[in-house]
C-alpha cells in the first residue's frame, strides 16, 4: 500500500488496482503451543500490513486494559481471539481465518489452536493450507506439541514448513540458541514430507523479522517471515495430475442442454478431450466448457465450470469425470489414515456416512490396523479410535467409488465421516491405497439361490429382530413365536444373545466396541440364514440404533421386521430372571444396558409389544398376525 | 471487462460457486438472503454464474424492516426484474403493528424485532432449510470463526463451541428435520476483494455508495440521511445538503454517511484503501460491546 501516495492520479490508480488484482493467493496456517504467541504474530501481521483500523484499535486498547497480559502495551493477540470465552480464558479455542495482503500476494491465514484437546481444528486448518508456520518459544525450544503439529501438517499434505522461533528478544537475540533449536527441529523433520523448511528468528510482539528486517540480529541473513511467504513457490501439483472433476450438480435448464457442473480437482480439460465417468467406465468427449463469461477452449485445476458431453451417457451428482486415458482407482475398500474428531469413539463395524467429492455413501471401518502416537510416532494396537487420535484403518463402502491416493490428489483422496444419527462430522480421512478384495476373495456364484431355497420350503425368508432391555421378555416371546411357526410347518431358527455368546461370540466382552462387533456378527449370521430360506428370530438387547440399522440394511427391505419388546426398566428390574440387575446395581457387572450403558429406543419398529399390557401368548399372536398381514406366511 | 483467470479473485469466485452448487444439490428448499448491499450484489452475481445457463434454483428473500433507504427498495425490485428471479419480501407484522422503530425503541430492540425475529419468522414460514448470507470473515472478530456451512438449531440458534469441523471442500450438509444451515459463500472475501470484483465484473450497485449531495443530519457523531419525513429533527438539529456517500447500507436511521467526493468505483476503492476506520463502524448496532455481534449471532442474527 506504499505506492498509494504515488498513485495520486486516477489513471495511475486504475493501473495500481489492476496490479492488485493480478496478485496470487497463498493459504497458510499458524500453529504452536499455548503461549507461543500465535495470536500475537497474526495481530502483528495485520498491524504491520495496515489492516487494523482506528476504531478496531480503540476497541483493542479498551480490551487490553480489561483482559490484556502486556501491561501498558497493546495486546495484539486480543485482536484475533474472537469469541468471548477465549478472551476470558486467554486461549484460542477455534480455528479462525484472517486475511491480509501485501503488494505481492493475498494471504488467507488459518489460525489454529495449540491447546491439546483442539487438535482436530489443526487438521481442519491444514486441510486447505499450502504452508505451515510452526511457532516455538525461543526459551523453551521444540515442544511435544511442535512435533505433533508438524506431523499433522505433513500428514494433511502440506509440503512447505516455516519454523518461527518467536520471542527471540527474550533470549537476547542469541544466535547460538536459534541454531540449537533449528538443528533439533531439522533433524526431527527429516522423517516428514516437507519439500522446504525455513527457520526464522523473530519477535511477534516487537515486530523483529516479521515484515521488516531486525537490526538486532545481524547474524541472520535469511528472509523475514513476510518476505518468505511472499516468495515461497508452491508447485502446482494438482495441475500436473490427470484431469478429475467431481460432478456436483446436473445443469438442465431445458431439454436441449444437459451440463455437468463441478470444480476441476486436478489436471486440465480441453474441448474434444476423451473423458470417462470413473465408476461406470463409460466414456464420451467434451463438447463444450460453459461459463457465463462465454465458452472456454480449456479449463484447469480450481476452475468451477460446466461441461457438456458429445454423448448421452449416464452421469449424475457424485460421479467423478476423469481423463479417459488416466483413470482413478475404483474400489469398495481402501486403506486410509483417519483423524477422529468426535467425543464418541469410532467403533469398527459401525455404519457411518462417508463423503468424498460430491458423493455420500454408507461406509464402515472394518479394521483399525494401528493408531499412531503423535508424540512418539509409535504404532499402537487399538480396538477403538478416540477424539484427536489418528489411525491407519481399512474402510469398506456400500458400493465402489472413484478416488486417487491423497498423496497424489488432496481433492479426490480426502473424505469426511458423518455420524448418521447426530449428523456431526466425526472423522477426516486420507486415502492411501485401494484394497482389491476381488484379488483376494472371489464371490462364489451359486446356481441354487435364495428364492429357490425358500420356494422348496414353501415360505418367504425374513428376520424378526427382537430388541429390548435385559429381562424385557424377548426370548420368551421369540420362543413362543417359533413354536407356533414350527407347528404351522415353517422352517425357522432362533439366534439368542446368551446362546451365541457361548460360541460364535465367546471372545467378545461388553464394551461399546465389543457390543457393535457382537451385533455385526449376529446380523451377518442372520443374513446367511435368510439366504438359506429360513425365518430367523434374533433375540438380542442390541442397544444401539446404528447397529440395528446396519442389520436392516443387510437384507431386502421387506425381509426385516424390528420387534420392540417394550418393558419399563423398573419392571425388568423387578422381574430380573437371571439376577443381573441386582449385580449391576451392586457394581459387579460393568456396562450393563439400562444401568451404566445406554439403550437407544427404536424410533419406528414394525412391531411394538407392550409387555405390561399383554401376556406373552397375546404378544406371540400379535407377531404371527403381523407376519400374515405382511404376506410373509399365508393365511 | 472480467477478472484475470489466474488472479486471487478468480480463486475466490470459484470457491463461492462451488459452495453454492453444493447447497443447491444437497438441500430441499434453499433461499438466498438478499440485503441489497454491495456484498449481496456480488453474491447474487456469483449465483448467476454458478448455475448458468440455468437460473439459480432458489428465490431471493429480503427482510424489509420498512426503514431501508428508498433507493435500496427501488434497486431491489429492479434487480429481481432484470435477472428474472423470484423475490420474497418479509416484514415482521407484529413489529409493524406495534410501530417498532429505531427512534422510540432503541437500535438494539428494534434490530432484534425487525431484523432477527423477522428473519426467523420468514425462514420458519417458508420452511427454508438453507439460507445464503453475504457475511465475510474479515468483517468482525466472531465472524472469523464461523464456518461456511453454519449449523442452526430448530430455534435458529448458533452454538460457537459446537461447530462442525470443515475440511477441504467437503461440506457436511446433513441436518435433521426443522434444523437449518446458514451458508456464507463470501467467507474468504475481504472488503477490498468485493470492490475490486465489482469493478472488474461491472456489477450494478445501489447509487448510495457513490458520492452525491444528500440531506443529512448530524446526530451522535454520525451523519444520518433524512430519507423521508419519519426522521423528526430534534431541537438544534437541521438537515443540510452535503456531499456524502455510504460505505455500508442498512436501515437509514442507523447508517452513518461519510463525507466524500468519491463518485466512481476506482475513487471508492482508493478512498477505502486510505480509510482508517473499519467498515462496520458506520453501523450503530455493533457499538455497544465488543462482543455484541457474537451475542446477536447466538440469538439468530445473520
Amino acid at each position: 500500500m506504499a505506492e498509494l501516495a504515488i498513485a495520486e492520479k486516477a489513471e495511475a490508480f486504475v493501473d495500481y488496482l489492476a496490479a492488485q488484482e493480478r496478485k496470487g493467493l497463498l493459504r497458510f496456517l499458524t500453529c504452536g503451543s499455548v503461549d507461543d504467541g500465535k495470536s500475537t504474530l497474526i495481530g502483528r501481521l495485520l498491524y504491520d500490513t495496515k489492516l487494523i483500523f482506528e476504531d478496531q484499535l480503540a476497541a483493542l486498547e479498551r480490551d487490553s486494559r480489561r483482559h490484556g497480559t502486556t501491561g501498558e502495551d497493546i495486546d495484539l493477540a486480543l485482536l484475533v481471539d474472537g469469541l468471548e470465552a477465549e478472551r476470558e480464558q486467554g486461549i484460542t479455542i477455534d480455528v479462525a481465518y484472517r486475511f491480509f495482503t501485501t503488494d505481492k500476494r493475498k494471504f488467507i491465514v488459518a489460525d489454529t489452536p495449540g491447546h491439546e484437546q483442539y487438535t482436530r481444528n489443526m487438521a481442519t486448518g491444514a486441510s486447505t493450507a499450502d504452508v505451515a508456520v510452526l511457532l516455538v518459544d525461543a526459551r523453551h525450544g521444540v515442544a511435544v506439541q511442535t512435533r505433533r503439529h508438524a506431523f499433522i501438517a505433513s500428514l494433511l499434505g502440506i509440503r512447505h514448513a516455516v519454523l518461527a522461533v518467536n520471542k527471540i528478544d527474550l533470549v537476547d537475540f542469541d544466535q547460538g540458541r536459534f541454531e540449537e533449536i533449528r538443528a533439533e527441529f531439522e533433524s526431527f523433520a527429516k522423517g516428514l514430507k516437507f519439500d522446504t523448511l525455513v527457520s526464522i528468528p523473530l519477535s511477534a510482539r516487537y515486530g523483529h523479522n516479521v515484515l521488516g528486517r531486525s537490526d538486532q540480529m545481524p547474524w541472520y541473513g535469511g528472509p523475514t517471515l513476510v518476505e518468505h511467504l511472499e516468495t515461497v513457490q508452491i508447485e502446482d501439483r494438482v495441475s500436473a495430475q490427470p484431469f478429475r472433476m467431481p460432478v456436483q450438480w446436473v445443469n438442465r435448464p431445458n431439454l436441449n442442454f444437459r451440463g455437468f457442473s463441478g470444480t476441476i480437482a486436478s489436471g486440465a480439460v480441453r474441448v474434444g478431450d476423451s473423458v470417462a465417468s470413473a465408476v461406470s467406465g463409460r466414456t464420451s468427449t467434451v463438447a463444450r466448457i460453459v461459463t457465463m463469461d462465454g465458452d472456454l477452449p480449456e479449463a484447469g485445476a480450481g476452475d468451477a465450470v460446466t461441461l457438456t458431453l458429445a454423448d448421452e451417457i449416464d452421469v449424475s451428482r457424485g460421479d467423478l469425470l476423469a481423463a479417459a486415458e488416466a483413470r482413478p482407482d475404483v474400489a469398495d475398500q481402501f486403506s486410509a489414515h483417519l483423524v477422529w474428531m468426535s467425543d464418541a469413539p469410532l467403533f469398527p463395524g459401525r455404519p457411518y456416512l462417508l463423503k468424498i467429492g460430491a458423493k455420500s455413501i454408507t461406509a464402515s471401518v472394518t479394521e483399525i490396523k494401528h493408531k499412531i502416537d503423535v508424540n512418539s510416532f509409535e504404532h499402537l494396537a487399538a480396538k477403538e479410535l478416540h477424539l484427536n487420535e489418528i489411525g491407519v484403518v481399512n474402510v469398506s463402502l456400500a458400493a465402489p467409488v472413484a478416488f486417487d491416493p491423497y498423496e497424489l490428489n488432496r481433492d479426490t483422496g480426502a473424505f469426511i465421516i458423518i455420524d448418521r444419527q447426530t449428523n456431526a462430522t466425526v472423522g477426516a480421512g486420507m486415502i492411501d491405497f485401494a484394497l482389491r478384495r476381488a484379488t483376494n476373495i472371489h464371490w462364489q456364484a451359486l446356481d441354487v439361490d435364495k428364492a429357490s431355497r425358500a420356494a422348496l420350503k414353501g415360505q418367504k425368508p425374513a428376520i424378526l429382530w427382537f430388541t429390548g432391555l435385559s429381562g424385557a421378555g424377548k426370548s420368551t416371546v421369540a420362543n413362543l413365536v417359533e413354536k407356533r411357526l414350527h407347528a404351522m410347518g415353517r422352517h425357522t431358527y432362533v439366534l439368542d444373545g446368551d446362546n451365541v455368546r457361548h460360541g460364535l461370540n465367546r471372545d467378545l466382552g461388553f464394551t461399546d466396541a465389543d457390543r457393535v462387533e457382537n451385533i455385526r456378527r449376529v446380523a451377518e449370521a442372520a443374513k446367511l440364514f435368510v439366504d438359506a430360506g429360513l425365518i430367523v428370530l434374533v433375540s438380542f438387547i442390541s442397544p444401539f440404533r446404528a447397529e440395528r440399522r446396519m442389520a436392516r440394511d443387510l437384507v431386502e427391505a421387506d425381509e426385516f421386521l424390528e420387534v420392540f419388546v417394550d418393558t419399563p426398566i423398573d419392571v425388568c428390574r423387578t422381574r430380573d430372571p437371571k439376577g443381573l440387575y441386582a449385580k449391576a446395581d451392586a457394581g459387579q457387572i460393568k456396562n450393563f444396558t439400562g444401568v451404566d450403558s445406554a439403550y437407544e429406543t427404536p424410533e419406528h419398529p414394525e412391531i411394538h409389544l407392550d409387555t405390561v399390557a399383554a401376556t406373552p401368548e397375546q404378544m406371540a399372536d400379535e407377531v404371527i398376525g403381523e407376519l400374515k398381514a405382511r404376506g410373509l406366511i399365508e393365511v | 471487462m472480467s477478472i484475470d483467470r489466474q488472479s486471487h479473485l478468480k480463486r475466490l469466485e470459484d470457491e463461492s460457486i462451488h459452495i453454492m452448487r453444493e447447497v443447491a444439490a444437497e438441500f430441499r428448499n434453499p433461499v438466498m438472503l438478499y440485503s441489497i448491499g454491495k456484498d449481496s450484489s456480488v453474491m447474487l452475481h456469483l449465483a448467476m454464474k454458478a448455475f448458468y445457463p440455468s437460473k439459480p434454483p432458489f428465490p431471493l428473500l429480503h427482510v424489509d424492516t420498512t426503514w431501508k433507504f428508498r433507493e435500496m427498495i427501488a434497486f431491489r425490485d429492479e434487480t429481481a426484474r432484470r435477472l428474472g428471479l423470484e423475490l420474497i419480501t418479509w416484514t415482521n407484522a407484529d413489529g409493524k403493528a406495534q410501530n417498532v422503530n429505531p427512534f422510540d425503541h432503541g437500535s438494539s430492540y428494534y434490530t432484534h424485532v425487525m431484523k432477527t425475529e423477522a428473519l426467523k419468522q420468514a425462514l420458519t414460514h417458508y420452511g427454508f432449510d438453507a439460507a445464503f448470507g453475504g457475511a465475510r470473515r474479515d468483517e468482525e472478530k466472531s465472524r472469523a470463526k464461523e464456518r461456511v456451512f453454519s449449523f442452526r438449531t430448530e430455534t435458529h440458534g448458533w452454538d460457537p463451541k459446537n461447530q462442525r469441523p470443515e475440511l477441504w471442500r467437503l461440506y457436511n450438509a446433513r441436518i435433521h428435520k426443522g434444523e437449518s444451515i446458514r451458508v456464507f459463500p463470501l467467507s474468504n472475501w475481504t472488503e477490498l476483494d468485493i470492490w475490486q470484483y465489482i469493478l472488474a465484473e461491472e456489477i450494478p450497485i445501489v447509487p448510495l455508495y457513490f458520492a452525491a449531495k444528500r440531506p443529512v443530519v448530524e446526530r451522535d457523531g454520525m451523519l444520518i440521511m433524512k430519507d423521508d419525513d419519519r426522521l423528526v429533527l430534534k431541537d438544534g438539529e437541521s438537515a443540510e445538503e452535503r456531499l456524502v456517500r455510504f460505505r455500508t447500507l442498512g436501515c437509514y436511521p442507523l447508517t452513518g454517511a461519510l463525507e466524500s467526493d468519491a463518485a466512481t468505483l476506482p475513487e471508492i476503492v482508493r478512498e477505502m484503501l486510505i480509510a482508517r476506520t473499519s467498515e462496520r463502524s458506520g453501523r450503530l448496532i455493533d457499538h455497544d460491546e465488543s462482543a455484541s455481534m457474537e451475542k446477536k449471532k447466538r440469538e439468530g442474527y445473520f
